[in-house]
Formats: structure tokens, sequence, C-alpha cells
């Protein structure tokens, strides 16, 4: 039997993308409300976080991982193309994960100037991934129009992980800060309704395969089920808003996935739009089977332990418990 | 565009990143032991100083840790964008021992760190004990993959041709290349030390501000006395080490020790001033025919020179002198590990000991950082030797780009460095609570 090892890969790599953008997602937003919340609450939802963040952050280097070892003439183009919005986004990691020990580490004015370089670097990381991944839509082209349309994607993804952090505030938080995190996740809901809408109008017109992807009837009418699914479920986390505290994370994560597979399938099958797919891309086939064959062994083990430690943190985040 | 300053810039780039980096798994693969060291002395002894120095080690260790996986993720992105070359190259081999990295490593560490930080309440000692397992398997795992890349880099076996591309022939080969076993072993001793030196200096810093800290006392001492046990041993891997680097890079060694002309019954170069230009030393100061014995084990035994390579020697200078300032800080950290291990068994230390150690809390980086400077400076003008040069490697990132993010690096790692040093100061000065 003959595996199709590019396609398996281009799959695991989707995978660890959407797990990093759901599970970071959630934490970059945690960040990225830290203004409105006063002092007492900031600390609350840092613990609500820290437990998770590190591992959190390790999906991103899985995924960029898989593109490097899977597809690696695609790494270096992609990487190459976004050279500058990556370094932004690194930057702006590394000043959130430091600013995290160290917002409670440092004492006086320095604590301050950590807090607000963990708010910052949130945002920048969360931004630079959405524009990264409009340029990335846009097969990387030059020009105005495709700037405005990716500072857009940036936006965009700014107000979905804003979403994600204040569904997972209604989860791991009571009381007051709960509900902030209520009328946070409605500021969310509509900010990424404004953007979704936007991206999608705006993908087919910036991108000819994108466009004849979608608009090929009666194709279209069929991936309709798509925005319909989408819309269903931003009413549903809209009407749980005050009555439920795991259905707001629930839908906003199914909002993720059904953004994830509308945008996956408008690039299949090209690992670089337009340009090289999967199976160009990919690399010799002793090496994708034996990092097929660790990847097997290791991914039940890591699914169970990180089980095992989002129940050991399961209820409410209480602040101090490490501090 | 030159294509030389881009080349430039993309190395300068690079290894500023992976010399920032290294610091930090250069103290938390070892310190990861210290961890689990400290929490079942607890476990056994419910001694609350014990708990104390548990926490703020652990403390310690998720700040350096999440100082290395921010590092970290930036290295994962400029091995594609840096170094294009090398993915296509070598990539189905440098590919899959990264990837078991990520999946065997990264993902333990992270994941049960949580657990070692904010479960402690949570989970019952013996689960938390296991975590703290978890977390030392993680970190010494990690060495293992990453190690097993470089080494193979340096010493490469078990590959085949594939087109234009290596593929992997035997991945048992390929891991346990000829290079390994000794620079796995270099490394985690030297991360031994650096985790040691670190524990002793702040603990030193700690009782210089309060003599009374009984706490502070006991992690001085088992930093001082495991420093006293690995410091020897790493001189008899590095030993080892130069053999093994003599048998298969020898070009590495005529740089180390600065030899231009094969020759037999060749000196010991204590220090001089390599001069490239002139394929000589000035100012040499030498031991007659030490460099043939020590090397060979035979004063007329004949050595390889820099001529044996031409043109494609590495870069003398800044080899030579890291290997100096390797020897040199090992050597300081052996003394002081011994003169602290033997001066630690009676009672209060003195003062100027404390200063001693203090002073020597960072050594490690030091000489770890040499250690590589040698090491990787020595392979070239290979990137993977014989196989890949380095300037075939580089990518065709904008001159512009690579300098704009380059300044953005240095500006951001030097605030952090700073911000790590002196909260890890401040922290430890403070001492230990429960």
């Amino acid at each position: 039997m003959s595996l199709d090892l590019p396609l398996i890969f281009g799959i695991l790599m989707g995978a660890a993308v959407l797990a990093y953008v759901v599970l970071d997602g959630y934490d970059l937003g945690v960040g990225m409300l830290m203004p409105a919340a006063s002092a007492a609450e900031q600390d609350v939802m840092v613990a609500s976080i820290g437990p998770f963040w590190d591992a959190n952050e390790t999906w991103l280097v899985l995924g960029v991982g898989i593109l490097l070892i899977a597809f690696p003439a695609a790494h270096g183009y992609i990487l190459g193309a976004l050279y500058l919005p990556v370094a932004a986004m690194l930057v702006g990691l590394m000043l959130r994960g430091v600013a995290f020990e160290l917002r409670v580490k440092a004492v006086g004015w320095h604590a301050e100037l950590w807090n607000w370089l963990f708010w910052f670097g949130s945002f920048l990381a969360a931004f630079s991934q959405g524009f990264m991944l409009g340029r990335y839509l846009t097969a990387f082209l030059p020009g105005w129009g495709y700037t405005l349309f990716s500072l857009t994607v940036g936006a965009a993804l700014c107000g979905g992980y804003v979403l994600l952090g204040a569904a997972w505030l209604i989860l791991r938080t009571e009381g007051a800060l709960q509900q902030k995190a209520v009328g946070w996740t409605k500021w969310g809901l509509a900010w990424v309704a404004l953007g979704v809408a936007l991206v999608s109008l705006g993908t087919p017109m910036v991108s000819e395969i994108v466009y004849a992807r979608w608009f090929d009837f009666p194709r279209t009418l069929a991936l309709m089920v798509l925005p319909v699914a989408t819309l269903v479920t931003w009413l549903w986390v809209w009407r749980s808003l005050g009555r439920s505290e795991w259905k707001p994370f629930a839908g906003a994560v199914a909002i993720f996935v059904l953004a994830f597979i509308g945008l996956a399938y408008s690039v299949f099958p090209y690992v670089v739009p337009g340009w090289l797919t999967l199976w160009e891309a990919a690399a010799h086939p002793s090496a994708l089977k034996v990092t097929l064959a660790g990847a097997l062994i290791v991914l039940p083990f890591l699914v169970g332990y990180t089980a095992f430690a989002y129940r050991v943190f399961r209820g409410k985040a209480k602040a101090g418990l490490y501090h | 565009m030159d294509a030389g300053d881009a080349l430039s810039l993309a190395r300068a780039q690079f290894g500023l990143n992976i010399a920032f980096h290294i610091l930090f798994p250069a103290i938390n693969i070892a310190l990861a032991w210290y961890l689990i060291g400290f929490r079942v002395k607890y476990a056994r002894t419910q001694d609350a100083r014990w708990l104390a120095t548990y926490r703020l080690w652990v403390k310690i260790f998720a700040l350096t840790f999440a100082m290395g996986v921010v590092s970290g993720i930036t290295m994962s992105f400029q091995f594609g964008t840096n170094w294009p070359g090398y993915m296509l190259k070598v990539g189905n081999i440098a590919g899959p021992l990264l990837g078991y990295e990520v999946l065997t490593a990264f993902f333990l560490e992270a994941t049960f760190l949580g657990v070692l930080l904010f479960g402690m309440e949570r989970v019952s000692a013996r689960v938390h004990i296991v975590s703290a397992v978890m977390v030392a398997v993680g970190t010494t795992l990690s060495a293992f993959w990453i190690l097993a890349l470089n080494s193979w880099m340096q010493t490469p076996a078990g590959h085949v041709m594939d087109g234009d591309a290596l593929i992997a022939g035997s991945w048992l080969e390929v891991i346990f290349n000829p290079s390994f076993p000794y620079r796995f072993a270099h490394m985690m001793l030297a991360s031994g030390l650096t985790a040691s030196f670190l524990v002793a200096g702040l603990s030193a810093w700690r009782l210089l501000r309060d003599a009374a800290d009984e706490g502070a006392l006991k992690t001085l001492r088992a930093g001082a006395l495991v420093a006293a046990l690995l410091a020897p041993l790493q001189v008899f891997v590095g030993d080892l080490h130069g053999l093994n680097t003599l048998e298969h890079q020898p070009a590495k060694i005529a740089a180390v020790e600065a030899i231009w002309k094969t020759q037999k019954g060749v000196p010991l170069v204590l220090f001089a001033v390599p001069n490239e230009l002139a394929g000589r030393n000035d100012y040499a100061l030498e031991v007659p025919k030490l460099a043939s014995l020590v090397l060979r084990h035979d004063f007329d035994a004949e050595l390889q020179g820099l001529d044996a390579f031409a043109p494609d020697h590495p870069p003398v200078a800044p080899v030579f002198f890291s290997f100096r300032l390797m020897v040199g800080v090992g050597l300081l950290m052996l003394a002081l590990a011994w003169l602290g291990a033997w001066r630690l068994r009676k009672g209060a230390p003195p003062r100027w000991l404390l200063w001693c150690f203090a002073g020597m809390t960072f050594s490690g980086w030091i000489a770890t950082l040499a250690g590589w400077i040698v090491t990787e400076m020595g392979r070239q003008p290979w990137l993977v030797q014989g196989i890949l040069r380095t300037e075939d490697a580089a990518g065709r990132v904008a001159e512009a780009s690579l300098g704009a993010s380059f300044t953005g690096y240095l500006l951001v790692y030097g605030v952090m460095l700073l911000a790590y040093m002196v909260v890890l100061t401040r922290m430890a000065g403070e001492g230990a609570k429960a």
C-alpha cells in the first residue's frame, strides 16, 4: 500500500496550525484584553493562561516545523517572502513571553512596563499573523490593494483572538470579571463579523485562484454551507452569552474551524498559492516516512498528557497560585 | 546588492540568534535535574526550606524556559529563511531530526512545566515529582536530537545521494555519527557546570546579603559539590572530543592550535596573535613539541597544518582565541569548584569565597559560547563538513530586511538578557520564600 505522504503531511500541518491558532489564540486574546481590566483582574487573567501558554506556542513550532521538514522548498519561499512580518511576530511573541514572567517579578514602574509590553507583544504577534495570512492568500504580490487586504486580515484576526480570549475568560473566571468577559465577547463577535465579512468578500477579489474555486456553479451552492454554518454558530454564541459558560468558547472555536476549512479549501492543493503544490514541494519520501512513524508513536502520548494538564487545571482560575 | 554583505548579515543574524538561544538551554538542561533533587528532598524531609528552595528555582527555571522558547521559535523560522540551501541539500536528514525534537521533547517539557509551576496543590507529590522527571527527560531529549543534528553536520555519516540532495541510508548511523557521543557528553557536562555555577553563584549572592540563610548554604554546597565532580570529568571528555575532532576534522584542530604548516614535533602555542595574511603567529609563546605529544602522544609526530587544507581552512584567530577562552574559564571553574567544595565542608564560608562564586555565576555561559564558536567557526567554510559550503546555503533575503530585523533582534535580545540577569540576581538576593 502506498501512502500519499505529501497529502498526509499537508493535513497534519493544517491540523497543527489550526491547533496553534485556537490555543495560542485564546491566550493572545487574553493578552490583548489586559488594558480593559483592573490590576487584580489582570492577575486572574494571566493565571488562567499560565499553565498552558508555553505548550500552546509549541504548536507554532510544530506547524512551522512540518512546513520545514515536509515542504522545505515552500518553507524557504513563504518565510522568505514574509521575512519582516515574521520578524515582527517573533519580536511580539518574545516580548510577550518574557513579559509574562517578568510582570510579576519586576517591581515599580518596571512591572508596569512589562505589563504594557505583555499587551503590546500579544497585539503585535496577533496582527502580524493575520497580516502574514493576507500576504499568503494574495500570493505575496506587491501593490497597495494587496497590502490593504493584508492589513484587514491582520485586524480581523485580532478580533478573532479577542473573541477566543474573552470566551475563554467566561469559561475560566467568575464574578465581576466573568461579567466583563461577556461584554468583551460581544465586542469580539461584532469585530469578527465585520472582519470575516470583509475578508470573505475581499479574498475572491484579490486572488483568481480563490475566485475560481468558490464561484463555479453549481458547486457554489454546496459551498454556501460554510458561510451559513458560520452565521448560525455566530448567532448561537450570541444567544448563549450570559446563559452558558462553555458555549461561547465552543462556538468561538467552531467559528475558527469553519473559517479554517474555508481557507484550506481556497488554497488546496497549493502550499505556495499559485506556485507550488503539496506534491511539488514535498521532501523525499524517506524523510517523510521516518517523521510520520515518529509522529504516529508520539502524538497519542502528546494528546494524552495535554488532556491530563487541562484536567489538572480544570475549574476557575485564581490569582497567586504560583507567585 | 553585494551578495557577500547579505551573507555576512545572514550569518551574523543567525549567529546572534543561536548564541542568544543556547544560553538558556545551557542552564535548563541540567537545572531540570536539580529541580528533581530539590523536589525530592522536600518530599523526603518535609523541610520548609527545601520547599522554598524548590519554589525559587522552579521560578528561575520557568523564566529561563520562556527565554529559551521564544528565542527557539525564532530559530525554527530562520532555518528556512536564512539558509534555504541548507534545507534543499540536507533537509531530508535535518528535517526529521528537528521534527523528533519538537515531537518528543518540546511538548513534553512545556506541558509538564505547567504542572510543575502551578500544580503543586492540585496533584499528589508523586505525580508532581513525575512531572519534574518528565521536564528533565524533555530537556535532555531536546539536547539529544539537536546535538545529533549538529554532530552530523560536523561528521556526516549514514547518508546517500539522491539526485542533488541527500537522504538517510541508515538513521542509526546518521544519529550516532562519529562525533555525536563526544559532543553530547561534552554539552551535557557543560550544562551541568553552567547550572551548578548558577546555583552556587546565586546562593552565594544570597549569603552575602544574609549569612544566616541556611537554605542558600545548602544550595551553595550542592552547586559546588556537583561542579567539583563534573569539572574533572569535563576535562577528560573534552580531551576525547578533541582527539575525535583531530581524526575527523583536522582543519579545525589546526586552527585551534594555530599550526600553519604541516610539520613534525609541533610546539603547543600558549599565546600568539595569529596573522592570517602572513600565515604565521606573531608574538608567539610556545612549548616545543607539546602539541604533537598532546594530540598524538609522541613528541615527534607529524600534525597537519592549515596549509594542508588551503584555501579552505577556517578563520584562525576566532577559533584560536575562543578555544583558549573556553579552556581558561573551564580551568578557573575547576579550581573554584574544588576549592569551594573543600572549604565548604567546615561551617560558614568566608566572604571572599562567596564573592568568588557570585562573580562566577554566569561563567558557564562564557565557556559554553566560546566552545560553540570553536566548533562552528572551526567547521568553516563548510556548513555541513565536506558536503555543503556555508555560502551556498544562504538565502536571497534583501539586505534591507536583514538589516532591519537584525537591529530589531539585537535590541530585543539586549533588553531581554539584561532584564533576565537583573531579575535573577534580585530574586536570588531576596532569598527563597516558602
